[in-house]
């Protein structure tokens, strides 16, 4: 793992951390996080993409994202905007169309460029620890759960349950 | 590996993960686990390091033993305490997969601003080469009819929103 690459942390219960480095200025690095048609571009993986993407990037403004999966089944998530300070800073709420508890997610993006390269941490206050838990174990359930589920199939058939 | 890891997280119940995250909630025990990779240690050897006393370690012990991170032996006065990997690495596992998802989108976002950082160096250069060429010609044209010209959707997009 480069130092580069992302580093995920849980400072607390119901928080979640990322830190990732860009080699890019960060007014690149901002553009790309709230820019709709370079969001499309990035946004997603394993077979995860973003089909819709709406953007009212201002403070109060709503923002709304619809990815498809490897199977096209859609996932809807949506939130407010909260601060808006390019480069340096984003700030919004977050929640998913199919979350079954009460509660948003807010999302603090804090950019910081040294020698034209950009560190962006982004800190995810979760409404409890229940939803960060479901949240951070869905990419797995959406992306490679599908294909272990897959696996787990030809394995019972291999070797039956005792 | 994966596979191993996918197995662990169904093996625990979310209580047991959520045990298991609070416990590694706090620096101190994540110290005492950090300590224990290394071999077994008692109480004693635990405070040590920690300018802690006793009964302040006993009690993030506690919190460990409760989570399945660790384990007391009875060996006489010693009672030891060993490290037990599997729910820890559950608990990474969860973490990890949620890193690598991102991880690969921020591969494509970093291609993406390995792009769009060639675009603005073309459209500097471009500018440049315009300045030098329309020396002479009124001033006040010069940077209005650049911004205009260039396919510079992202910066501006960004840039204008109020």
């Amino acid at each position: 793992m480069s130092a580069d690459s992302l580093q995920v942390t849980t400072p607390s219960d119901t928080e979640l951390v990322l830190t990732r480095r860009f080699d890019a200025p960060r007014h690149l690095v901002f553009d790309a996080l709230t820019t709709p048609e370079l969001l499309k571009r990035w946004h997603g993986a394993r077979g995860w993409h973003l089909v819709e993407c709406e953007v009212d990037l201002r403070v109060g403004g709503a923002w709304r994202f619809v990815s498809r999966g490897p199977g096209g089944e859609p996932m809807g998530h949506s939130g407010t905007y909260r601060e808006v300070a390019r480069p340096d800073r984003l700030v919004y709420t977050e929640r998913y169309d199919d979350q079954w508890v009460e509660g948003e997610t807010l999302v603090t993006a804090v950019l910081v460029e040294v020698d034209e390269r950009t560190t962006v941490t982004t800190t995810l206050r979760y409404p409890s620890q229940e939803v960060r838990d479901v949240a951070v174990a869905s990419p797995m359930e959406r992306g490679v759960g599908e294909s272990y589920a897959r696996l787990d199939a030809v394995l019972a058939e291999v070797h039956p349950p005792r | 590996m994966e596979l191993t890891g996918y197995r662990s997280i169904e093996d625990m119940t979310p209580e047991q993960l959520d045990a298991t995250f609070a416990a590694l909630a706090d620096r101190t025990r994540r110290a005492i686990l950090a300590r224990l990779a290394t071999g077994d240690a008692t109480v004693t050897e635990l405070a040590e390091p920690f300018d802690m006393s006793q009964p302040a370690v006993s009690k993030h012990l506690k919190v460990l033993e409760r989570a399945g991170l660790i384990t007391r032996r009875r060996d006489a006065q010693r009672r030891p305490c060993t490290l037990e990997a599997r729910p820890l690495k559950a608990a990474t596992d969860w973490l990890e997969d949620y890193r690598s998802y991102w991880e690969e989108s921020f591969q494509r976002l970093d291609r993406l601003l390995g792009e769009l950082k060639a675009d603005e160096k073309r459209r500097t250069r471009r500018a440049g080469t315009a300045k030098a060429e329309g020396r002479g010609a009124p001033a006040a044209g010069g940077a209005g009819t650049r911004q205009g010209k260039g396919r510079a959707a992202p910066t501006d997009a960004g840039a204008d929103t109020p």
